[in-house]
């Protein structure tokens, strides 16, 4: 079963061993707390959790683990929760456990309190959801009896018996609608809750004073039907968002918590917020350093890929500045502390992203402006119907009674039901194409766009090197060269080794295989020195000028024989031309913006045929370019990946990211793509436009549904029974207009680009 | 008119019947991991 989420598992396996990284060990046992003598929780985030099968293989390993009480997989939350014992085992040889299963753990501190709120408040709408059911299948039935002709007597104790049971139901489920409506009307906005509670309030109270005056009709199965069915509605919208924000859970959890620091009485595990300016910290290889800083000790090398966009890694060695989220790769480094938390790189992008976003939630959603015209128009026709009854010489009570029938009619059940239900179909037939949707709101936004501006490494790419085609030459030395690439954890290096093994090259035999960090890896082979790694290092002169070229270079050097380079491309995503390319046939202008340098850029803009490209731009670069573009009026999408794009990915007016980018660019995108084709890209603004599309067609039913229930009720013929039968006839034919959109458009071809289960688990 | 004082209530009790259920798979957790619930069926050699 493990087959099941293959690159998952690959990709942890792959990764920095376990052994060794003190850092985390510490901020795993942080984050475990004791519940009981002698047993405490863990409870950990496992981003690569997609099947049953990976629940089964966790649940199973994690068990069978000494020290290990019981443990349970939440594969919504895609969270593990572990009750193990202290005394016998510790909270990183749990975590190694299920890194060893093939997942990828870090701990799920209760920075995720606000995903927590979140929940309780789906399980409080769910709550309402059932007692308006409850309620509307109870009256209902009692009303059925009324309109079968029960009379007098009976009719008034089943309206007695209908007022008992609706109005604490009007009172709990309709909260939400009272208390939202009710904030909009103190910020000066008439929402869709507004007409919706004002509905719902005068049915209930024209049905009492009807009941106490023994009158003929009264609408209580309309008032609980109603908050049934848009509770219904508002649950399925939240439980969509609930679903994605899991994909983009574990919000910042790449940002390392803390840090090992060197102090008077040895190095210790410290909190982020505890590490002052001038500390110096120790990061092992594997381990993401923490904070800014200058390295003081060691050399390595550093992948700021998620920080910069630059695909190659930089080199670190004393005097060099640092910057907190890069990954270190080859040797261990001391960091004397310059910037910390909020003021260090990282904090500068999580605030201007902060405050994109804050920018971005003022967009008005469809549904909204919906209600906006049509709140009026509807309070306005029931004051109409009440100055023409009361004209026509009707009593107060006639009118009233015609007036209040023509805002429960009109109340926007079908119109409150149109964008939601639109949407969580549409999400969840996304979802089945692994795209997840973090946002309603954000298939509105998608629908609207006509710039696209695409990231390169990372999201364009695989953000993998892949070595090229070597000369002959090199070709010949290819077994040396594997031999000592097996000896590094440098992405070339690995990619170097990669293709060797895949072209079946058994690696010859060195000895005294040593890494110089920031270098390269040097070996012994019959006496003699043989280097992999810089060109300045193996002694090739004329090297800077391919290295500096489109393509990333390692050379070797062997005795006797002139230095041969291995030249290693980031191979662009599978689908991207075919992304690019459907778009822009959508009429939207496609444009890349990467940190890289231009070469990398230029190659692979040409291979997408895309004219409009720009190389390195840094994050506030990048926030400016589309903040730009937004000026000039345009509605841009972003794809992009990285920590450097997450401040643009914000201020984009909707944005992707690709599952594999930093948990940052995640959390900043409204829309995450699970699988690895980026097909999927075009398919979510197909879709979404379609959505848009049903949405508008929903709106248009719910309009028409006014035109005819308008006159019957100012006219005075909406009975009770006519308007159980209006509303619910109309929110039918919304929902079912909505449903037709988890069926039918393209479809990728199933395989890597759409990982459902249930392929998965056929395929295993 | 008095085979309903008995029919109402016992329709209403029902009623409560069932809304008290669904409260007490709510209470319990029931619908907080749903996609896992979904899944969970389909293993055949454990507890759950």
């Amino acid at each position: 079963m493990a087959g099941c989420c293959p690159a998952e598992a690959a990709l942890a396996l792959a990764g920095p061993e376990a052994a060794g990284r003190p850092a985390r060990a510490g901020a795993l046992e942080q984050a475990a707390r004791e519940i009981r003598p002698g047993v405490a929780l863990l409870q950990l985030m496992a981003p690569g959790m997609h099947c049953g099968g990976c629940v089964a293989t966790l649940e199973r390993a994690l068990s069978r683990a000494p020290g290990v009480r019981a443990a349970r997989a939440n594969l919504t939350a895609k969270r593990l929760s572990i009750e193990y014992a202290p005394a016998e085992t510790t909270a990183a040889a749990v975590a190694d456990v299920a890194e060893a299963a093939g997942f990828a753990v870090h701990p799920a501190l209760d920075a995720d309190s606000a995903a927590r709120a979140e929940a309780a408040e789906t399980r409080d709408l769910l709550a309402r959801m059932g007692v308006a059911g409850f309620a509307a299948m109870n009256v209902m039935l009692l009303s059925v009896s009324i309109w079968s002709g029960a009379d007098a007597a009976t009719r008034d104790l089943m309206h007695w018996i209908s007022a008992l049971i609706a109005l604490p139901v009007v009172v709990y489920s309709g909260r939400p609608f009272f208390v939202s409506a009710l904030k909009g009307l103190r910020a000066g906005r008439l929402n869709m809750d507004a007409p919706i509670s004002l509905a719902v309030i005068l049915a209930a109270c024209v049905s009492v004073y009807e009941t106490a005056h023994g009158g003929a009709e009264a609408f209580f199965d309309a008032a609980v039907m109603l908050l049934f069915l848009l509770l219904v509605g508002r649950y399925l919208d939240r439980l969509m968002r609930a679903r994605a924000r899991s994909a983009a859970a574990g919000l910042m959890a790449l940002q390392p918590r803390g840090a090992v620091v060197r102090g008077a009485d040895g190095a210790a595990w410290t909190a982020l917020e505890a590490i002052r300016p001038g500390d110096v910290t120790v990061v092992a290889p594997g381990e993401r350093v923490a904070v800014d800083g200058v390295v003081v000790e060691g050399a390595s090398d550093l992948d700021a890929s998620w920080l910069t966009g630059e695909s190659a890694p930089e080199t670190a060695a004393p005097g060099a500045a640092v910057r907190a989220g890069a990954m270190n790769l080859s040797g261990p480094l001391a960091v004397r502390a310059t910037a910390v938390g909020e003021r260090s790189s990282l904090g500068e992008v999580a605030a201007l992203m902060a405050e994109a976003e804050s920018r971005k939630s003022r967009i008005a959603r469809l549904a909204d402006k919906a209600a906006a015209v049509y709140a009026p128009v509807v309070h306005l026709v029931a004051l109409g119907a009440f100055l023409w009854w009361i004209g026509d010489g009707a009593t107060v009570r006639e009118a009233a009674f015609v007036a209040i029938a023509t805002l429960i009619i009109t109340c926007p059940c079908a119109l409150g039901l149109a964008a939601p239900m639109a949407q969580a179909t549409a999400a969840g037939a996304l979802f089945r194409r692994g795209v997840m949707l973090r946002d309603g709101a954000a298939l509105e936004r998608l629908a609207l766009v006509d710039r696209a501006v695409f990231d390169k490494t990372g999201t364009l790419t695989e953000g993998r090197p892949a070595m090229r085609a070597p000369g002959a030459a090199a070709g010949a030395a290819l077994p040396l060269a594997a031999a000592l690439a097996g000896g590094s954890r440098h992405p070339l290096a690995q990619a170097l080794a990669a293709a060797a093994r895949a072209a079946g090259v058994v690696p010859g035999r060195v000895d005294e295989v040593r890494e110089v960090p920031g270098y390269g890896v040097e070996a012994r082979t019959g006496g003699e020195t043989v280097r992999l790694g810089r060109a300045a290092w193996v002694g090739a002169g004329e090297a800077e000028a391919v290295e500096a070229a489109e393509a990333s270079a390692v050379w070797l050097s062997r005795p006797g024989a002139a230095p041969v380079a291995y030249l290693f491309d980031d191979a662009p995503r599978s689908g991207a031309v075919e992304a690019v390319a459907r778009l822009e046939a959508a009429g939207l202008r496609v444009s890349i913006l990467s940190g890289d340098r231009p070469g990398p850029v230029a190659a692979l803009a040409a291979r997408l045929g895309v004219s409009d490209w720009r190389a390195q731009a840094g994050p506030q670069d990048k926030i400016a370019a589309l903040a730009a573009m937004n000026a000039e009026g345009a509605r841009t999408l972003m794809v992009g990946d990285g920590i450097n794009d997450a401040p643009a990915l914000a201020e984009a007016s909707v944005s992707i990211a690709p599952a594999s980018a930093a948990d940052i660019g995640r959390a900043a995108a409204d829309i995450v793509l699970v699988g690895e084709d980026l097909r999927a890209v075009a398919e979510a603004h197909a879709l979404a436009r379609r959505t848009r599309a049903v949405i508008l067609q929903n709106f248009a039913i719910a309009a028409a549904y006014n035109c005819v229930a308008i006159p019957l009720a100012v006219t005075g013929h909406a009975s009770p029974l006519v308007a159980a039968i209006a509303m619910s006839s109309s929110s039918i034919l919304v929902v079912a207009n909505a449903l037709r959109l988890a069926g039918g458009g393209p479809r990728t071809a199933p395989g890597r680009g759409a990982r459902l289960p249930q392929a998965a688990e056929a395929a295993a | 008119m008095t085979n309903l004082l008995l029919l109402i209530p016992v329709a209403i009790g029902l009623g409560l019947l069932g809304l008290f259920a669904f409260v007490w798979t709510l209470r319990s957790g029931q619908y907080d991991d749903l996609d896992g619930a979904a899944e969970r069926i389909l293993h055949e050699d454990d507890e759950y």
